[in-house]
Order: structure tokens, then C-alpha cells, then sequence
């Protein structure tokens, strides 16, 4: 449904993209891992058509992103990082101009906007101006405009950056909600957890390149279990130890601590997205301790 | 690109239609008259501004200017374009807003022309200032406003007032698009909003200093307010008429040319 080819990018003298290859089947959800800078928000931006490679294709169904755009445009739908809702315009008046701008009209353009603000919980808040949205609200305007239509392709850029835990868990539940509708989503994050959560497939990109490509799990089998995570009596950090997820290697990682640290205190933290980039731009590295 | 569907068994979804070839522009100027009546300042100053002005300049300073009484004959078509003036600028920031904010680029995304946004701006300030300039000529004429125009003549002088809009407010969106922050569109435009000051608006501009004269009489205000007062007072002057329209006529396409390429380099694939 997605089809990137060889994909090269620069703004100016920073080369963003590298030579991106990739391809989401239809009806599949994934997750785009990455941190700042790393091009996420560059291959989304290259397909759904707001910026054109230097070099390389990008299919959408078969069209081409260049060529066919308003064809591509027709079957995309898209959440950006910044929220892209008119604050001065009330949650309802703002669907009902997408509704019209997606070619609803008359009662459908009613009734759709009705069944929106049902499904994002917004029906309470229907007639205030988002400008007094919190946060979370925001998100799930955001979302909702870009659903005016079911498109088959959707386009999450850090759907749930900045976001509270609830709000987060809501937004989850809504996009696994669409995993469950046959839609093929593209979502970029910097958590793993998200991708994760969400996501079929995982594909890691730093520095404009993909880097690992794999189910969540095989990831996360990459990069190991969680993390002993050594204190001092300041709880800064002395010490931090990956671990296999396995009691043996939790074990082992004790063990590499001697004596002159027992006063200290031990906590466990899942690995974070460091620990992956850790584990996977290295070569292949036994459990090392630090960073 | 891989056929296989796997997970898909849902009924399938739709595809988004193009809307009808009017619909974005309807849509924009529709969102842009909301944004208008929402912002309450900006509302409050179409109103509040052209009917202070008028009362300054007909009781404080009129009676300086012209002790027969009749200043306020001379000063409507002053005030109509200062006040067109303010309410155009604000174009810049609600333009400015919008290439700044992401909104853009979910239009962007989307198959309508990006352009349809600043139409929507463009007409829904035409339409809000003119609503201002009935304002000034309505307290006008409740304060001895005794314009002679026969139907026609008062057609025209709307016509001109109207086109004066559409130009000034076409400039504003281009410094909307130039600007970097909501903050800078609203400054930069402000040299603009002088203009009337430097006309024949206020004062004959045989009265100004000499060196100022050639200024006064080479700039767009000028003629448009000769012509604007010629038609209200039943006494058209072609002259000053045809050199509006292509003071008008300049800048329109000044600024159409200009907008649309900040518009293509901002808004358009990087």
C-alpha cells in the first residue's frame, strides 16, 4: 500500500534522508522509531505529498506522490505534529469544514461531524472554541479531522507526543480501534512503548537511514530485557546494566556489582529508546554496562 | 508494491472526494467571516475606530479646517479608506497564522488549492470593510454628511472603495506570507496605514509643505479619495478615476505576484 524506493533527501546542506527503502502492506500498522531528527517526520512529509524527494519514488496504492498527487491526496489522510485544528472555530464548525472540503455535503456533512464528535468523546465540548481545548482534547480534534473521511492510508506523526498518560492511553485505544477497521497506518514516535503497543512492524531510522526493521517483539529481543539501574545516595545515576529479561541474566548484572556499591540503590527501568539505538548502531555487543 | 492483503477484512474505505470546484473558496471566506465576528478587538475596532475618527475630525478638528462647517463633506472619504486600512492589516496576522500554525499543511494535504485560504481571507475582509465603510458613512450622514451622488454615482464610489480593499488587503496577506512571526505581519504593514495621512484625505494638498507635495499628490490615496469625493458629490473626475484604477490594478497584481511566490516557497513542495 506504501512503497518507498531509494529515497534521498536534503534541506540545504543537511542530508535528511539516505536512501530509504520501505513497504507497509495494506491493512498493516507501522510504527516509524526514531529519534529527533532522524527523518520520521521527512518520509511522512515526502508521502502525503508536502515535500518532494531528491531522488527515489514513493507509491501510495501504486500512484505516484510527484506525479499523481491530488490522486494520492484523495486516499490520505493525515495528523501532523502540530495540531492542525482553527482554534478560533468551535470542534464542530471545524469537522464541518473538513467535511465540506472532503466533498460531504448537505446532511452528510451533519451526520458525519455528529458521529465524530461521538467516537473522540468531543460532543460535550461540540460547541466551544478549541482555542480552550486542553492538550488531549486537542489531539483528538486533530484526529478526528483527519478521519472526515475513512481513508485506507493514515498518517500518524507523533500522534501522542506531549500528551498526558490519559490522553495517551485514550489516543492508543482510538488507533487501534482503526488497526481493527483494515486501515494500513504509517505512525512515527520516539517511545517505544508506542510502537510497541500499536504497532505490527517496526522500522528503526537514525540519521536518515532504516537501521533494524522487525516485529516489536524481535525488537525488543534485540535489545534485551530491562535495565538494572544503579543510585547513589543523591539518586544520580552510578551505574546502568541492560539485562536479557531472564532471572539468570538479572543475576549476572547483580553480579558485576562488587561490594563498595551495597549501600547503594538498585531500581529496574524498561529500556528506552537509547537502549535500543544503543543496542542496534553498535556491532553486535554482550551486555555492556553504561553508555 | 506488495498485492498480498493480509489483515484487511474490513468493508473497504472510502475515498475522499474532490469537493466542487467553488467549495474551497466558499468554505475559506465562510471560516474567514467566522474568524472575524470571533475576534472581538478586531470586531470592535471596525466599529469603534470609524466612528471616533469621525467624530474627532468633524467636531475637533473641523472647525480649524473649514469654520463654514462643511468639513465633514470633505473628510468622509478620508476616513472610509484609513478605516479600510486598519481592518485590511489585520489579513497579514490571520494569514500569517495560518502558514505558521500547521493548519496549512493539512490543506495542504488535501485535493484543493492551497491558494483558496487567502481568497478566503482576501474576500471575507472585502465584505468586513465594507460593512465599516456603511459604519462611516452612516455617522456621517447622522452628523451632516450631505453627499449629492445620484444612484449610480454612489454605485461607482463603492466600486472604487471596494477595489481599494481588495488591493490593500491583497498586500496585507503577501506581508502575511513574508512574515515570519504573527507578530511581524502585524508591524511591517504599518507603514501603510500612513498613507491616508499623506493624501488629499485629510487636508488640500496645497497646504502641505512644498517639498512634501509631489508625495502626496504621487501616491495611490490621492486620486482614489479625488475620485471617491468626486462621485459622492455628484461631481465625477475622470481624471483622478483612471488613475486610481491603475494605482489599483498595479498593486493587485503586485501582490498576487509577489504572494504567490512566498506562497509556492512556503507552502508549496520544498
Amino acid at each position: 500500500m506504501i512503497e518507498i524506493d531509494g529515497v534521498h533527501k536534503r534541506f540545504g546542506r543537511k542530508e535528511v534522508l539516505r536512501g530509504v527503502d520501505l513497504t507497509v502492506r495494506r491493512g498493516e500498522i507501522l510504527a516509524l522509531l526514531g529519534p529527533n531528527g532522524a527523518g520520521k517526520t521527512t518520509i511522512v512529509n515526502i508521502l502525503t505529498t508536502l515535500v518532494r524527494p531528491d531522488a527515489g519514488t514513493a507509491r501510495i496504492d501504486g500512484l505516484d506522490v510527484v506525479r499523481d498527487a491530488r490522486e494520492v491526496q484523495r486516499r490520505i489522510a493525515v495528523t501532523g505534529q502540530s495540531s492542525a485544528v482553527d482554534g478560533a472555530l468551535t470542534a464542530e464548525e471545524n469537522l464541518r469544514m473538513l467535511a465540506r472540503l472532503s466533498g460531504l455535503r448537505g446532511a452528510r456533512v451533519r451526520t458525519r461531524t455528529a458521529e465524530l464528535l461521538e467516537r473522540f468523546d468531543l460532543t460535550a465540548n461540540a460547541r466551544e472554541r478549541v482555542s480552550g481545548f486542553s492538550g488531549g482534547m486537542r489531539r483528538r480534534l486533530d484526529l478526528a479531522l483527519s478521519l472526515v473521511v475513512d481513508s485506507p492510508v493514515v498518517f500518524l506523526d507523533e500522534p501522542t507526543t506531549g500528551l498526558d498518560t490519559r490522553s495517551r492511553q485514550e489516543l492508543w485505544a482510538i488507533i487501534g480501534e482503526l488497526a481493527g477497521r483494515g486501515t494500513t497506518v504509517l505512525l512515527t514516535t520516539q517511545y517505544l512503548e508506542e510502537a510497541d503497543r500499536l504497532a505490527d512492524r517496526v522500522l528503526v531510522l537514525d540519521g536518515g537511514r532504516i537501521v533494524a526493521d522487525g516485529a516489536p517483539a524481535a525488537l525488543k529481543a534485540k535489545v534485551g530485557g530491562d535495565v538494572v539501574t544503579l543510585l547513589d545516595d543523591d539518586e544520580q545515576i552510578v551505574r546502568e546494566i541492560p539485562t536479557d529479561g531472564s532471572l539468570a541474566g538479572l543475576r549476572r548484572a547483580l553480579d558485576t556489582l562488587d561490594d563498595a556499591h551495597a549501600d547503594g540503590r538498585v531500581a529496574l527501568r524498561a529500556p528506552s529508546l537509547d537502549d535500543v539505538f544503543l543496542a542496534l548502531t553498535t556491532t553486535p555487543a554482550p551486555a555492556q554496562e553504561n553508555r | 508494491m506488495s498485492t498480498t492483503a493480509t489483515t484487511s477484512a474490513s468493508p473497504a474505505p472510502a475515498l475522499r472526494a474532490r469537493p466542487g470546484r467553488l467549495v474551497p473558496a466558499r468554505v475559506f471566506i465562510g471560516r474567514g467571516l467566522l474568524h472575524t465576528i470571533r475576534n472581538g478587538e478586531a470586531l470592535l475596532m471596525a466599529i469603534l475606530l470609524p466612528t471616533l475618527l469621525m467624530l474627532v475630525f468633524t467636531y475637533v478638528f473641523g472647525g480649524a479646517m473649514d469654520p463654514s462647517g462643511n468639513y465633514v463633506d470633505y473628510v468622509v472619504p478620508g476616513i472610509i479608506l484609513t478605516c479600510a486600512g486598519f481592518g485590511a492589516s489585520y489579513t497579514a496576522v490571520a494569514v500569517n497564522v495560518d502558514m505558521t500554525t500547521g493548519i496549512i499543511d493539512r490543506f495542504r494535504t488535501m485535493p484543493i488549492p492551497g491558494t483558496a485560504v487567502l481568497v478566503g481571507h482576501i474576500v471575507a475582509s472585502v465584505i468586513k470593510n465594507l460593512v465599516a465603510t456603511s459604519i462611516v458613512i452612516g455617522v456621517g450622514l447622522a452628523i451632516g454628511f450631505r453627499p449629492t451622488a445620484s444612484p449610480l454615482e454612489w454605485l461607482a464610489a463603492f466600486g472604487m472603495i471596494a477595489l481599494w480593499i481588495t488591493a490593500i488587503t491583497s498586500i496585507f496577506a503577501a506581508i502575511g506570507l513574508a512574515a515570519g512571526s504573527p507578530d511581524g505581519a502585524s508591524g511591517y504593514g504599518f507603514i501603510l496605514l500612513f498613507l491616508p495621512y499623506l493624501s488629499s484625505g485629510f487636508v488640500p494638498i496645497a497646504t502641505m509643505p512644498e517639498w512634501l507635495q509631489p508625495v502626496a499628490r504621487h501616491q495611490p490615496i490621492t486620486p482614489l479619495i479625488e475620485s471617491i469625493r468626486g462621485f459622492l458629490m455628484g461631481a465625477p473626475d475622470t481624471g483622478s478615476t483612471w488613475v486610481a484604477l491603475a494605482w489599483c490594478a498595479a498593486i493587485i497584481v503586485v501582490a498576487m505576484v509577489w504572494g504567490g511566490w512566498l506562497f509556492r516557497r512556503k507552502a508549496g513542495r520544498r
